[in-house]
């Protein structure tokens, strides 16, 4: 399918709700259904903005396959010790930033909010989605995910996907 | 009758009904006393703190602002190539000088009042100093050169920059003692390239992050992914040393002598020794062989807020940021070599995942800090105690040991005092 060719009302209407299904399996805790939102040869990377506005590479979180979100999600299960916390993702109107003829470009900016056993919530992780997303044996799926993020202090740790 | 040394830190008397080790009182970690007082004593004291990595101030002009302690500095490179350390508050009335964390400027100038200085902190000029037609301006007899900014003395080893308020203090390479500095040349071999920040704010005492440093005894035990994974065992070949001050320590360990029959006889059914976790897509763990000695991870923990690190093929500083008695700062500053070819970039930033505030093995220290400190905080004469590896601030040449951590309290109880700051 050729995506150019397609209305833009109806790109970001499938766009709007990819993401919203990200945040919303991220915040009820479905993190195993979480991976089956990107194609098998996926990027995904949380990075600091201000490594990003440097031209630096390093990321906080960091993934070139599906196996890797897998493998990030068994150790949150099985591995990592963390505080208990939820995340609550507040997305804004996403904005398509460019379309080709096997992908859309899309620009979000995002607030995860974060709460753990003292019940207070505070602002956790700021910033910007810029998400790459392909049409894939009949789905829209994230080929590229890059949560650029202005809350550099990361408060604790992070184990979560942003 | 055991062999004793009547000391509150190290091994003690068994006259005294105290088990030999060392006990550590809580509020060393809760008190503003202490925290004023290593603020003065031992952060603006006798002691030499990392500031920069020279790769950061490449170019003439360039500065980084950060902090010893919670005190600002500037580190700036000169014309002449120098480097500066400079209190980052101006002489006038106490302004920040350099608002970003870092650029490049021709010369330091406040915004308040537009005072400016040169890169190594002199005052040039002060605006409206004769007044302006004939009214105002400074006294007759003000003098420039009494009123530049606060000046560090400052040294480097192989790209690390160091900076210390003290005239006292011995030469940074004394300092570190031989063992320490060989081994911040073997790490800072050549010629390094700047791969990026990563900042963690962690609700806990900068203490309890100068001890879990120093502790070979935890990072089998609360890290799953090292201990699975055979990226660190107690089991391993490896020591934990100090210098001769026993201020810094120096960990290490090759994951070439993990032995899976006799690692799972020992970990046994240990939550973190996991024989069924395996990764989907192991090239998380895929790296080459950088050094001869086949040593895998150093953690040198350099007195007092730097960590020095090689986990696997991942090479960063940590340098802590303190912010109070309950919280500090960690900064991490990950780089390669300059001559790294691509593959080589390209291992590093995936086991990047391994380090840092989102790392499958460094994550779980922020928590452990964190729930040391939630503990404490409101029992002020309970204590710690210390004694894995025999209760003393000694060298060992195995991983079961907590001697470098009662090396680190030796020191703090010289400069800064424990027990007379009790309350």
């Amino acid at each position: 399918m050729d995506l150019s060719t397609l209305p833009r009302t109806e790109l970001l209407r499938e766009v709007t709700d990819l993401i919203a299904l990200h945040a919303e399996l991220i915040d009820d805790d479905q993190l195993e259904a979480w991976p089956d939102l990107f194609v098998e040869d996926c990027h995904y990377s949380v990075l600091p903005r201000e490594n990003a506005d440097r031209g630096l590479p390093v990321a906080t979180i960091f993934c070139d396959s599906r196996g890797m979100l897998v493998d990030r999600i068994v150790s949150l299960r099985r591995a990592n010790i963390f505080p208990v916390h939820h995340y609550r993702h507040i997305i804004s109107t996403s904005r398509i930033h460019e379309v080709r003829s096997d992908a859309i470009v899309a620009h979000t900016n995002y607030l995860v909010l974060q709460t753990r056993n003292t019940g207070r919530s505070f602002v956790y992780n700021a910033g910007k989605y810029v998400d790459e997303i392909v049409f894939s044996s009949g789905k829209f799926l994230f080929r590229s995910k890059k949560a650029i993020f202005d809350t550099d202090l990361i408060d604790t740790l992070m184990v979560r996907p942003i | 009758m055991l062999n004793v040394q009547d000391t509150a830190v190290g091994k003690v008397s068994t006259d005294t009904e105290e088990p030999i080790g060392c006990r550590i009182p809580y509020s060393v970690f809760t008190d503003d006393a202490f925290y004023k007082a290593e603020q003065e004593h031992l952060f603006r004291g006798p002691t030499w703190n990392f500031v920069a990595l020279e790769a950061e101030v490449p170019n003439p002009g360039d500065f980084k602002s950060t902090f010893i302690g919670d005190t600002p500095v500037v580190v700036t490179r000169d014309k002449d190539q120098s480097l500066h350390v400079v209190v980052n508050r101006c002489a006038h009335r106490g302004a920040t000088v350099c608002r970003a964390r870092q650029g490049n400027v021709p010369h330091l100038e406040c915004v308040y009042h537009q005072w400016a200085y040169e890169l190594n902190g002199d005052l040039m000029g002060v605006p409206f100093r004769r007044g302006i037609k004939g009214k105002g301006g400074m006294p007759a007899d003000f003098d420039l050169k009494q009123h530049g900014l606060v000046k560090l003395r400052v040294e480097a080893l192989n790209g690390l920059v160091f900076a210390t308020f003290s005239q006292e203090v011995e030469p940074l390479t004394d300092y570190l003692g031989p063992l320490i500095t060989k081994h911040v040349e073997r790490i800072m071999c050549r010629p390094i390239k700047i791969l990026g920040n990563q900042r963690q704010f962690i609700h806990g005492n900068w203490k309890l992050y100068a001890e879990n440093t120093r502790d070979p005894y935890h990072a089998s035990l609360l890290h799953l992914f090292h201990n699975t994974f055979g990226l660190y065992r107690s089991t391993q070949t490896g020591e934990c040393l100090m210098d001769e001050s026993k201020r810094h320590s120096f960990l290490y360990s090759k994951a070439g002598s993990n032995d899976a029959a006799r690692d799972s006889e020992v970990y046994q059914d240990s939550r973190s020794f996991d024989t069924s976790f395996s990764l989907q897509d192991p090239s998380l763990l895929a790296g080459r062989s950088e050094f001869p000695d086949g040593i895998t991870l150093v953690i040198l923990a350099l007195y007092p807020n730097l960590i020095l690190q090689q986990i696997s093929n991942t090479l960063a500083v940590r340098q802590i940021v303190t912010h109070g008695p309950d919280s500090f700062e960690l900064v991490w500053t990950q780089f390669g070599y300059a001559d790294d070819d691509a593959e080589m970039d390209a291992i590093r930033l995936k086991q990047s995942n391994l380090i840092g505030p989102a790392g499958m093995i460094s994550m779980e220290d922020g928590e452990a800090v964190e729930i040391v400190q939630q503990a404490v905080s409101s029992d002020r004469k309970a204590r710690s105690y210390i004694a894995m590896g025999g209760g003393g601030a000694d060298d060992a040449d195995h991983l079961v040991t907590e001697g470098a951590i009662i090396g680190f309290w030796q020191n703090y109880r010289e400069m800064v005092g424990i027990e007379e700051r009790v309350s």
